[in-house]
């Protein structure tokens, strides 16, 4: 066991995998840079340039040349550097990557993975800050997963490999190097579609995913320091979606906040909230309440910290759901 | 044939590669007025010292986001800039803050834009990245690779629809020949003869990675020129009488409706790619030959050679730093923008709300 932050545990996992003569690591500076955040530094020098692709910057001639590989047998793990760089090859992703084990009747798949770091945190707007995972959610045919945490960055990654199907692996920027946490040293696999229940409680469920983990599990604390029984739950995995953990947990508590960063309108959350009113409306004590980001294009350092959700817009919707 | 992990470990530390040094070929011997000298001379400094301000902003934290600086660059934007016609447009990418100037930006606009303050170019919402001034035919900085070579396309079109004249000059480094939309741009501009000229500033690396281990040529703009039927055109990119000249000949060949052209300005970034990079991976010979090979040091000797004054350079040199130090003292003194800007400018009716 090593004590390491997600940046490092994700470093880990790519290295286990490519102990697999079919993984192949493909994007932009992942070789001898590392990485613009450094995820695969040192596995060029360890696996060597057939292995370890630094890329020209072509998002779509990345993607499609993984997929390619992944029809023809091997393992390819394709690296967008930021969410709105992974637009390029979003022509690949939806219309190819997604619908070839359909097109094909089956009888080709693309069992690839294509790692996005996504989120606010580097404070530069835009292309580098945002969240857009409610669109590859909207592509029948990939997974869409997102670790929070050291142990289950490795553990998801080395599934998601394993995975017959292709799978959008996302990274949230914010934690790469926030948090560090004990991660075995041997592979290990947590399942994808599983989601993971961080606290036992009977009054208001908090449900969140990603980069607003950490914001979600500062509210659970500050809400159970008032004495408030409070239930949370780490999506994980968007596709698929452990909605039998939501609806549980919402049958059990009546009261319901669901948080993402993305923007408001249409996103990840408002899925979840249909969800539970379909399958535990009757058990519901108060309307559901959504914390997200503003349908507004991520801004700039100073203003980013008020688009993404606060542990007190948290902290503020669990009271609103609590009020008699 | 795959490669050797030990016989290539040069492969891993880009210090340890062959050096790719600027080949000078000296004074072209223009015919150019001292009017026209002079005024590349002050373009190349005001680029200079307002991107070294903006280093030493950053370096103070005052700088919003990451930015990426052109500082070794300058004499393409610069020639380019003054060969242009003020109406005509301009695209520039995340590395843009020498061509908004170039394009004539105010100095206050583009710093106080990188401190993120309501007096900058986008009132403090676009940072370093996405400089425009649509007055002035800048039409914007882009971060996403290639794109906006299919934008400036459209800009042409529109010119040549109108029939007004106006050329698009559109810059880009040399990563960004490799993907998709760069192809397409050349042949919807080659095939409907749009006045549009695209500048590649080739300074050798590919954000971290040199260009010439990941691309199929040479020249990684000019030699892909003949796939759709245009002239090669390689330039000295640190020479600014050189492209000034070329820049005058391109311009006026899209103005007359000869249709596109692809310039390759060979030319060396002073730093890293952005603030987070040193830049170490280079050869340090590589770094010191092109640092030698400076634009700035090579018109210095020329004008001098050619009989300018040295006092006449120092005033120009000082008058240069007045202004942006004036331009400092103005951008730092904007306000920072209200909070609730984050909700403007979504819609045509000012706002962000399209529900609730």
């Amino acid at each position: 066991m090593a004590e390491l932050n997600i940046a490092q545990a994700l470093n880990a996992a790519l290295s286990s995998a490519l102990e697999d003569d079919r993984v192949v690591l493909l994007g932009e500076d992942v070789g001898t840079t590392g990485g613009v955040f450094r995820v695969t530094d040192g596995l060029l020098q360890k696996y060597g340039p057939d292995r370890v692709i630094d890329t020209p910057v072509a998002e779509s001639g990345i993607v499609g040349a993984a997929f390619g590989m992944a029809v023809g047998g091997m393992r390819p793990i394709a690296e967008m550097q930021f969410m709105g760089f992974s637009y390029p090859a979003f022509d690949q992703i939806i219309n190819h990557v997604a619908r070839i084990r359909n097109r094909s009747q089956g009888r080709f798949t693309a069992p690839l993975v294509i790692r996005i770091p996504y989120g606010a945190g580097i404070g530069a707007a835009e292309h580098h800050s945002e969240s857009a995972e409610a669109i590859y959610v909207q592509a029948p045919g990939v997974k869409v997963v997102v670790p929070a945490t050291p142990y289950d960055a490795k553990g998801m990654l080395l599934a998601a490999l394993d995975d017959p199907d292709p799978v959008i692996f996302l990274e949230p920027i914010r934690l790469y190097r926030s948090i560090k946490q004990e991660v075995p040293d041997e592979a290990y696999r947590v399942p994808l579609g599983v989601a993971a229940h961080l606290r036992q409680g009977r009054d208001v469920s908090l449900i969140g995913y990603g980069s607003m983990m950490r914001e979600v599990n500062a509210a659970a604390d500050i809400l159970a320091a008032e004495g408030v029984s409070v239930d949370v739950i780490d999506l994980r995995s968007l596709v698929p979606f452990d909605a039998e953990m939501v609806i549980d947990s919402a049958q059990r508590t009546g009261r319901v906040v669901v948080v993402q960063e993305a923007p408001r309108s249409a996103g990840f959350a408002a899925e979840v909230v249909a969800q539970v009113q379909e399958k535990a409306l009757y058990s519901l004590n108060a309307p559901v309440e959504r914390v997200t980001g503003y349908d507004i294009v991520v801004p700039l350092r100073r203003a980013e910290k008020h688009f993404v959700p606060s542990v007190a817009r948290v902290v503020a919707a669990a009271r609103r759901t609590l009020e008699p | 044939m795959p490669m050797s992990i030990e016989a290539d470990q040069g492969l891993y530390d880009y210090s340890t590669r062959p050096q790719r040094t600027p080949t000078p070929e000296g004074d072209p011997g223009l015919s150019l007025s001292d009017d026209t000298r002079l005024g590349l001379y002050t373009r190349l400094q005001e680029l200079r010292q307002l991107e070294k301000r903006a280093y030493d902003l950053f370096m103070q934290n005052l700088v919003k986001g990451t930015s990426h600086l052109s500082l070794g660059m300058e004499a393409v934007a610069a020639g380019f800039g003054q060969a242009m016609r003020a109406d005509d447009y301009a695209f520039a990418t995340y590395r843009g803050h020498a061509h908004a100037l170039s394009k004539g930006a105010s100095m206050d606009g583009v710093l106080a834009e990188l401190l993120g303050r309501q007096n900058g170019l986008m009132g403090g919402k676009g940072g370093s990245m996405h400089l425009s001034d649509a007055a002035r035919g800048m039409m914007g900085s882009y971060a996403i690779i290639g794109a906006h070579l299919t934008l400036a396309n459209g800009t042409a079109w529109s010119a040549q629809l109108r029939d007004s004249g106006q050329v698009t000059v559109c810059f880009f480094g040399d990563g960004t020949t490799n993907i998709g939309a760069f192809h397409e741009a050349l042949n919807f501009a080659a095939v409907w003869d749009l006045p549009v000229v695209f500048v590649c500033e080739n300074n050798l690396y590919m954000e971290y990675t040199p260009i010439d281990l990941i691309t199929s040529v040479d020249h990684p703009a000019a030699d892909r020129a003949s796939a759709y039927g245009l002239e090669r055109i390689v330039i000295d990119g640190n020479d600014v009488d050189r492209v000034y000249d070329t820049a005058l000949r391109v311009l006026e060949k899209a103005r007359s409706g000869g249709g596109p052209s692809l310039v390759e300005a060979l030319t060396y970034r002073s730093g890293g790619h952005s603030r987070a990079d040193p830049g170490k991976y280079r050869p340090a010979e590589e770094v010191k030959a092109w640092a030698d090979y400076d634009p700035i040091i090579v018109y210095h000797q020329r004008l001098l050679a050619r009989g300018f004054g040295e006092e006449t350079l120092t005033e120009i040199n000082n008058k240069v730093a007045d202004q942006v130090n004036q331009a400092t003292e103005a951008a730092k003194a904007g306000a920072e923008p209200e909070l609730e800007s984050i909700f403007t400018e979504l819609w045509a009716d000012g706002g962000s709300t399209w529900r609730n």
